[in-house]
């Protein structure tokens, strides 16, 4: 129960974490990364890792396409160019660890701004197919570039930070979780400023937007930059922690994971590109454990796995659409807001 | 007119817009007197909204020139023409409809704004400071001015039509103004809504000095607070001069209001 939040400056209205309990929940939560690694099993680091991977790129998406109103079908393709900027600068230039991680953003931020010129002209589901005419291209590229491998690929030595080969996701997690942390902190500040609210006005209604002093195509090349340098440091994580990089590592379908994942989530909220990527990211592990548990009376359980897990997406998908198209953010809201007025109100 | 030429703070020369064969302007020439409120009325189609639009750069003109501050306005984008102090507020309310009351005032001063994109992203130094000053002013000199402060943190959807008539000229407020263009401000208003936005326009054009263009159908509200009135009539400049020379021009109230109730009306607007 909250009786009010009484505030005395304006810093204390605009903090990014204004009550007390969520100061109190986010230490806990910082303590609890930092512990994790110690007590959990190879696996759950493995799954830990890549649910931070997926929440940066998801967050990068969510900045796009949530905030700005652009719908993009490019993630994976972006995602693709950083891990393939990070491979090569690790095989063939040999610079370091996060040199390389942000290069190859920054080399993904210049792609995602390429991608993102007709998007002054094209909008919606004419912007989306665009974005996957590029995700084509990207592909035909990669394939055929003799410096990309081609079909094969590259396989990277695993990164070294600090004089410490990173190769087990214990290793791993300790520059993926941080990264991944500090990229969400970034988009929350983002929309604190006039930067995040010219990108909502963008979407919200452009023509007002654009009265009030902000020119539509840089703000919405900005736009494609910072959430295509999301996807590529997220790519670069991504290879680092693979350490094989070829055509077929991010298909067109991971585009629509990312997608589906902010609509679960909860669109244009920063808190849904985390809570979406996450439960995107478990849904599958929690099948294959819900089939495991099934096996001893219905032998064929895990052989069912793979065509249930794509009905399980897709029912996901159109069930939060239809009933909670504000996504899981807003689940989270309804559950704040109870508890404020809990228990004088139930 | 006669007012000496730096006196004027927008003047519409000769201004003709036209979409395909559809004369939208014909020659329409007007200026607006700096510290004035100047209203444009007209009957539905005149090419009241029109004007707007082209003065405010969306529309290019066919022929003729808006020059605002001394300053030709051929050429120049929507978002530049934000920087040099040109506002305004649409016929439909044109806010964020995802945002609070907060930030849609915000976004009006993002013209005037500094912070970059890695400023944005850390959130400490300028960034921090100029969204803070911002945060202040706005409260202290807008919100508080337009009595908004219960609604501060309401998205804007959740609004009453009224309520948000009023944000959206908070939000033109906080461009810091020199002229500030309103798209019939009190339309579907009841009385006393309207009654509060005239005190608010007056209020605007005495305490911060702006300059005022707008365009009403509300005839009361523009013969009370008006100092100049443009009339539009198929595209063309009718009659132009003060309140009580426009009632009692008989081509305005022959072509434009007709012989019947409104012509009365308009020139008894107490009684309307």
């Amino acid at each position: 129960m909250r009786i009010g939040t009484l505030k005395t400056s304006y810093a204390a209205d605009e903090a990014l974490f204004d009550t007390r309990l969520q100061k109190l929940l986010l230490v806990l939560a910082l303590v609890a990364a930092v512990l994790f690694p110690f007590v959990a099993s190879p696996y759950w680091l493995f799954l830990a890792c890549l649910c931070a991977i997926n929440v940066a790129s998801a967050t990068g998406l969510n900045i796009l396409t949530g905030y700005t109103g652009l719908v993009s079908l490019g993630q994976a393709a972006f995602m693709s160019v950083g891990a393939y900027a990070v491979a090569v600068l690790e095989i063939h230039v040999g610079t370091p660890f996060l040199i390389n991680l942000l290069a190859g953003a920054l080399v993904t931020a210049l792609v995602g701004i390429g991608v993102g010129i007709p998007s002054l002209r094209v909008k919606g589901l004419y912007l989306a197919i665009a974005t996957i005419a590029a995700s084509v291209v990207l592909h035909f590229v990669f394939s055929h570039w003799s410096l990309t491998g081609g079909a094969r690929g590259l396989s990277m030595p695993p990164a070294t930070l600090f004089g410490v080969a990173l190769d087990q996701p214990f290793q791993l997690y300790w520059p993926i979780m941080p990264v991944t942390v500090l990229m969400v902190l970034g988009a929350a500040n983002l929309f604190r400023t006039r930067i995040g609210r010219a990108f909502i006005a963008i979407r919200d209604r452009d023509i007002s937007a654009e009265v009030l002093g902000i020119p539509l195509l840089r703000y919405k090349l900005m736009s494609f930059a910072v959430s295509s340098f999301y996807a590529g440091l997220a790519g670069g994580l991504w290879a680092y922690f693979f350490r094989v990089v070829t055509p077929e590592s991010f298909p067109l379908v991971n585009s629509i994971f990312y997608l589906a994942a902010i609509i679960v989530g909860g669109m244009g909220t920063v808190l849904g590109g985390i809570l979406g990527a996450v439960f995107m990211t478990m849904v599958p592990e929690v099948l294959k454990f819900a089939a495991g548990m099934v096996t001893p009376f219905y032998p064929d359980a895990l052989a069912l796995l793979a065509p249930v897990r794509t009905i399980v997406f897709g029912a996901l998908i159109v069930g939060f659409l239809i009933f909670e198209p504000h996504g899981l953010a807003e689940i989270w809201c309804r559950i704040r807001r109870f508890f404020h007025l809990w228990p004088f109100k139930t | 007119m006669t007012g000496a030429a730096d006196d004027v703070i927008l003047s519409v020369k000769g201004v003709s817009l036209a979409f395909g064969g559809v004369r939208a302007l014909t020659d329409v020439s007007f200026s607006v007197r700096k510290g004035s409120i100047t209203a444009v009325i007209g009957p539905n189609g005149a090419g009241k909204t029109s004007l707007f639009n082209t003065i405010s750069g969306f529309y290019r003109p066919r022929a003729g020139e808006i020059v605002f501050g001394g300053r030709n306005l051929a050429g120049t984008a929507p978002p530049e023409r934000a920087r040099l102090g040109l506002a305004r507020t649409f016929q439909n309310i044109a806010l964020f409809r995802g945002m609070t009351v907060l930030d849609n005032i915000k976004l009006g001063r993002h013209a005037h704004m500094q912070t970059g994109l890695l400023d944005a992203l850390v959130y400490r130094g300028r960034a921090r400071r100029e969204e803070l000053a911002l945060r202040a002013e706005i409260e202290e000199r807008i919100i508080d001015f337009l009595e908004i402060q219960h609604i501060r943190n309401a998205p804007v959807a959740t609004l009453p039509y009224g309520l948000r008539k009023r944000v959206e000229l908070a939000r033109a407020l906080a461009m810091r103004p020199r002229l500030l263009m309103l798209d019939e401000p009190v339309a579907g208003m009841n009385r006393e809504e309207t009654e509060d936005m005239a005190r608010f326009i007056l209020d605007v054009k005495e305490e911060w000095d702006v300059t005022i263009l707008m365009v009403e159908h509300d005839m009361g509200m523009v013969m009370d607070i008006s100092d100049h009135v443009v009339v539009l009539n198929f595209g063309q400049v009718i009659a132009e001069g003060s309140p009580a020379t426009v009632q009692a021009d008989p081509a305005v109230i022959a072509a434009y209001l007709g012989a019947g109730d409104l012509g009365r009306r308009l020139s008894a607007p107490e009684a309307a």
